[in-house]
């Protein structure tokens, strides 16, 4: 019997518990998967489904009180999670190692990075402290830092985010391990940085031969970088195999629908296929198969039993019925999906709702005076947006996109009136809403715009009940003090964002992330405004929910003829909510068109960089360019062009002139030089990478 | 950071003003300076002539700058009761009260911390829970109470230590130390420990609390992730970080223990400025108290600004942010 080389990884049964005063919850439940040397697995997942804690496992770092209460986890055919806490030290960092999400936190801020390298680097090897400064210094010279040597002695926080990261995968990497677990490392990035990060990560792996599991709720990520995937669901594995075998015909019941919600840039569709529901909370994950509730194939056996994973193809798959909806889920199927009826015919009668001219607002971030006088320095004033001009038609969607910082939540800010403006216009049904400047006069045309924002934990008082915090406004702009109204009023908002009146009762902490968005909309809607401001609605929700508020979103337009002004920096779901879309480039508007137009057809550099970061879920090969260099700072943009240390068709006239916005041919504008010189390149086909790596 | 520094003393010399504002007020308008100064049978044309020396009827803003310009060279003028310059009298004091603050401080550093750091890390050990429950004594008890049952345990029962006074001193210049004399050392043993107890468990609890917030931060998590020693990571990464914080509440402490010191002086009857302000508030000795106020002050304001440039020592984010726009590469 030859003996097989065992897998690096091999991770059997595994159980992680968390004892608590109401009973020990099962946070990961029966997970089997291996890991080959060199492999990328991706493991996938909503928040919650246990993708974190299973790495934690691995690396022996789970927080107490989180135990493993049963299972094997194997690392070169050598058990390790018995291993006494010396041991299992020894190993992290040398043969495991990880990198966390947030690069901001995860060096210390008290030492330079060259000191974390170097005393990881000593722990690890018998170099001098000599030869593991130089080795150091080559390793951030990899990774990507310009001149290595003299950053090495910065501290943390001279490095901006993107550049954060790549010391920490320099720091995870130092000691050559053979696994490295990533968990979630570009989500608290920007998407463009984010392409860079998934770049390098995947060149130094392949060149070190060190396999990475890949955690992440990104299936774009996973798409271009993993080799297998793990869809998690309620702390069990649901379905492992090849990435494209899972993507093109997901077979699992929660991955079909998963896949079905995530909206692609290019498939035009009416409504995204959305799973009803959110992920069980961990002391209520059902008996049977967890994901039961919310599949729409479940029968009495899925009630019951609980489905042990079988062979289907190259992939396992936990589910009784997955041999009957095996090639259900492919991605193009989701264009089956209604297509998108014609526009014009559900959009209002293209009469302008919102007219921002100029718009302009600048901050005064000067130290204060005292220091000014002696460091000599004049004051700083960041134009956080210069000059924003655009209309949106009654009954549409305007989109802004672009990086953080380039402007985008203040333009919502000033639009609903949180700020004043410094400069410019904001007409709203063709009145000059800015001037206004009582409250009074103001009243009738708040009461016609609202804003959701975000974070549906923050922007909803834990201490109010849902009847109150939806009936505010009700109260607030003076539309009815009448009990009986207001109480039908909120049951009918209630209902109409897919409510029940009984949850009027309750309080926001009572609700997922999911259902306080809707119960945000609803507050947004009691006062029946035309105008609804959006600023990143869905980026704190995830994948499954997030399908569910855009379709609400969709649905509540068409219904009530809202007029829609959308920020968010996932261009997809831009590309699916927008009939118009601009992008925002330090405080200015740089392109604007028809949203299809506009993806189909990018004129500006910017904005053909940003679209290039796009995942490629299709598969169909293509790389994502990452986006060169990072965002200036916005106090001391640079002159001209502020684009133009990033543009590779800057030229001498770029630098002192800056581009008047010229008409794109299709309605859109665009402000570019290259575009008036009419020496824009033609833009590559997706198929081909546009550039290798950016640095 | 230099305008930073100049900022601060700007605002220092704002409320040392302020301070000998209120020094002032009480100096002048509390009693009659001349009833204080002269005996029963001085006439008064007698009286009126040494008003008009020491300038008694000059505007309010002329005589609050005589005062100020001769505070700021030290002469507070002439106590009441022991009939001697002010300013002699708190250099006879002053090492008495800062060798006493001193070792407590020290004491309370040099066991708080590391109690500290110690019940951060073994939150569910038996000694941890000891401390903890220690330190709630320390902190409810009364200072006056701690050292008269010391004084009970250690020197009238046991006779170990004396229970009041400096012991012997010798003389350095101007300046008299009880730290190089056997008795010296065991009269300051008690007064030391009473003072420190309050500050000593105050910063136990601080840095503990301190050292649970930084080992929940990721850079700790990922320090462990890199395999680094339990060692490197508790003192090297995880001690440095809760400094900043507790060099600011031992900085202020320092200035209270200076302050309180008051209380434990009388307990013990030690000569310090403590005792000194005790008696010039029983025998309205304005000078002096006006002076006492004034050096508390200082102290403070000294302890505060050196705490501001420990921050830029410790913590380099605040040492360098002009780098930052050029930082992105
Ligand atoms: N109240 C304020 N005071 C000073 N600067 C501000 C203020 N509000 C915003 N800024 C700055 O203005 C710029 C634009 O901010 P804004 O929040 O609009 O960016 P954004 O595009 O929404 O970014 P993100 O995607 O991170 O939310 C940023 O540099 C920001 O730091
Ligand atoms: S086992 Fe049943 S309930 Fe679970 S996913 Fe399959 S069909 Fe749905
Ligand atoms: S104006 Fe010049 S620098 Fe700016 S985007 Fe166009 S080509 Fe690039
Ligand atoms: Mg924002």
């Amino acid at each position: 019997m030859p003996a097989e080389t065992p897998p690096l990884l091999e991770v059997r049964d595994l159980r992680v518990e968390i004892p608590t005063r109401r009973g020990v919850l099962v946070a990961v439940d029966g997970v089997s998967f291996h890991i080959e040397e060199g492999e990328v697995l991706g493991v996938v997942g909503e928040s919650g489904a246990g993708k974190s804690l299973t790495g934690a496992a691995i690396i022996g770092l789970l927080e107490p009180p989180g135990r493993i209460a049963a299972g094997r986890i194997s690392l070169e055919g050598r058990r390790i999670d018995n291993l006494d806490a010396e041991a299992m030290r020894r190993l992290r960092g040398r043969r495991i190692g990880m990198i966390f999400q947030d690069p901001l936190t995860s060096l210390n801020p008290l030492y330079t990075i060259g000191r974390q390298l170097v005393e990881t680097i000593l722990t690890h090897t018998d170099l001098t402290e000599r030869q593991a400064r130089e080795h150091a210094i080559g390793l951030l010279a990899e990774v990507g830092i310009p001149s290595a040597a003299e950053r090495f002695d910065h501290y943390p926080h001279q490095f901006s985010g993107g550049m954060r990261q790549r010391v920490v995968i320099a720091l995870a990497l130092c000691a050559n391990p053979r696994l490295v677990i990533a968990d979630e490392p570009t989500t608290a990035l920007d998407v463009s940085i984010q392409a860079q990060i998934i770049a390098l990560l995947k060149r130094l792996c392949r060149e070190h031969g060190t396999a990475v599991m890949l955690i992440t709720h990104d299936m774009g990520v996973i798409a271009e970088t993993a080799d297998r995937v793990a869809v998690m669901y309620a702390g069990r594995i649901v379905e492992i195999g090849p990435v494209r075998e899972v993507i093109e015909q997901a077979r699992h019941p929660y991955t079909i629908g998963l896949m079905g919600s995530i909206p692609l840039v290019g498939h035009d569709v009416e409504r995204l296929s959305q799973i009803d529901g959110a992920m069980p909370r961990l002391d209520e994950i059902p008996a049977g198969c967890a994901f039961h509730p919310r599949c729409p194939h479940a029968s009495e056996r899925c009630r019951r039993e609980r489905p042990e994973r079988i062979a289907l193809g190259n992939a396992e798959v936990a589910c009784w019925h997955a041999g009957e909806l095996a090639g259900r889920g492919a991605v193009t199927a989701g264009v089956v999906r209604e297509r998108r009826e014609n526009r014009n015919a559900r959009t209002g009668d293209g009469r302008p709702l919102v007219e921002l001219r100029d718009l302009a607002r600048h901050f005064d971030v000067s130290a204060p005076w005292l220091t000014r006088l002696f460091s000599r320095e004049g004051r700083k004033v960041l134009r956080a947006v210069d000059g924003v001009t655009l209309t949106i038609p009654r009954g549409t969607t305007f989109s802004l996109v672009g990086e953080s910082g380039c402007g985008k939540s203040t333009v919502a800010r000033l639009v609903v009136g949180l700020y004043r403006p410094s400069r410019g216009t904001i007409l709203f049904d063709g009145q000059d809403y800015a001037k206004l400047d009582s409250h009074a006069a103001m009243a009738p045309v708040r009461r016609r715009l609202q804003m959701i924002f975000q974070d549906p934990y923050a922007s909803l008082n834990p201490r109010w009940r849902v009847a109150e915090i939806v009936a505010e406004p009700l109260r607030a702009h003076g539309i009815t003090r009448d009990r009986v109204e207001i109480r039908d009023r909120v049951g009918a908002l209630l209902r109409q964002v897919g409510l029940s009146e009984s949850d009027a009762r309750k309080y926001p902490h009572e609700f997922s992330g999911g259902q306080r968005q809707r119960i945000s909309i609803a507050r947004a809607l009691a006062s029946r405004p035309e105008f609804l401001v959006c600023d990143e609605p869905t980026s704190a929700l995830d994948v499954s929910v997030q399908a569910q508020i855009l379709n609400l979103m969709r649905d509540l337009q068409r219904e009530l003829g809202l007029t829609y002004l959308f920020i968010s920096h996932n261009l997809a779901v831009v590309y699916y909510i927008s009939d118009y879309v601009g992008v925002m480039y330090l405080g200015r508007l740089v392109e604007w068109a028809e949203a299809k137009s506009l993806f189909r057809d990018p004129k500006h550099p910017y904005t053909r960089m940003l679209l290039d970061t796009i995942p490629d879920l299709e598969m169909t090969g293509r790389r994502r360019a990452p986006v060169a260099g990072e965002v200036p700072s916005p106090i001391s943009p640079p002159s001209g062009c502020a684009f133009h240390p990033r543009c590779p068709l800057a030229t001498a006239r770029c630098r002192e002139m800056r581009p008047e916005p010229l008409p794109r041919g299709d309605g859109g504008e665009v402000a570019c030089h290259a575009v008036a010189e009419n020496r824009l390149p033609e833009r590559a086909p997706r198929e081909t990478p546009l550039r290798q790596e950016a640095d | 950071m230099i305008g930073f520094v100049l900022r601060r003393l700007l605002q220092s010399i704002l409320v040392m003003l302020t301070v000998a504002l209120i020094a002032f007020g009480l100096f002048r308008y509390v009693g009659d300076p001349i009833n204080n100064l002269v005996g029963q049978d001085t006439s008064a044309v007698e009286r009126e002539q040494l008003r008009e020396k020491l300038g008694l009827d000059d505007p309010f803003l002329v005589q609050f700058a005589r005062f100020v310009k001769n505070a700021a060279k030290g002469d507070f003028g002439i106590s009441y009761r022991h009939r001697r310059p002010v300013a002699e009298l708190i250099v006879e004091r002053l090492p008495a009260t800062l060798e006493l603050s001193i070792v407590a401080a020290l004491i309370a550093l040099l066991v708080g911390v590391p109690m500290g750091v110690y019940t951060g890390l073994h939150r569910e050990g038996f000694l941890s829970r000891s401390f903890m429950t220690l330190s709630l004594v320390g902190v409810s008890l009364p200072t006056f109470l701690i050292g008269i049952l010391l004084i009970l345990l250690f020197g009238v029962v046991l006779r170990w230590l004396p229970t009041f006074g400096r012991g012997e001193v010798v003389a350095l210049g101007w300046w008299t130390t009880g730290l190089l004399t056997v008795s010296g050392l065991k009269a300051l043993i008690m007064p030391a420990i009473t003072l420190a107890l309050f500050q000593m468990t105050l910063i136990m609890r601080l840095v503990r609390a301190e050292m649970l917030e930084v080992l929940r931060t990721d850079y700790i998590k990922f320090a462990r992730a890199r395999g680094l020693s339990n060692r490197a990571i508790h003192f090297g990464h995880a001690l440095k970080n809760t400094l900043v914080p507790v060099i600011t509440i031992t900085g202020l402490q320092l200035g209270s223990i200076i302050a309180f010191a008051i209380i434990t002086e009388s307990v013990f009857q030690w000569p310090g400025m403590g005792l000194l302000f005790i008696q010039a508030i029983n025998e309205v000795d304005i000078p002096v108290m006006a002076a006492y106020l004034v050096m508390i002050a200082l102290f403070f304001v000294v302890i505060n600004l050196a705490v501001d440039l420990l921050y830029y020592l410790v913590d380099p984010r605040l040492r360098v942010d002009r780098d930052r726009a050029t930082g992105h590469g």
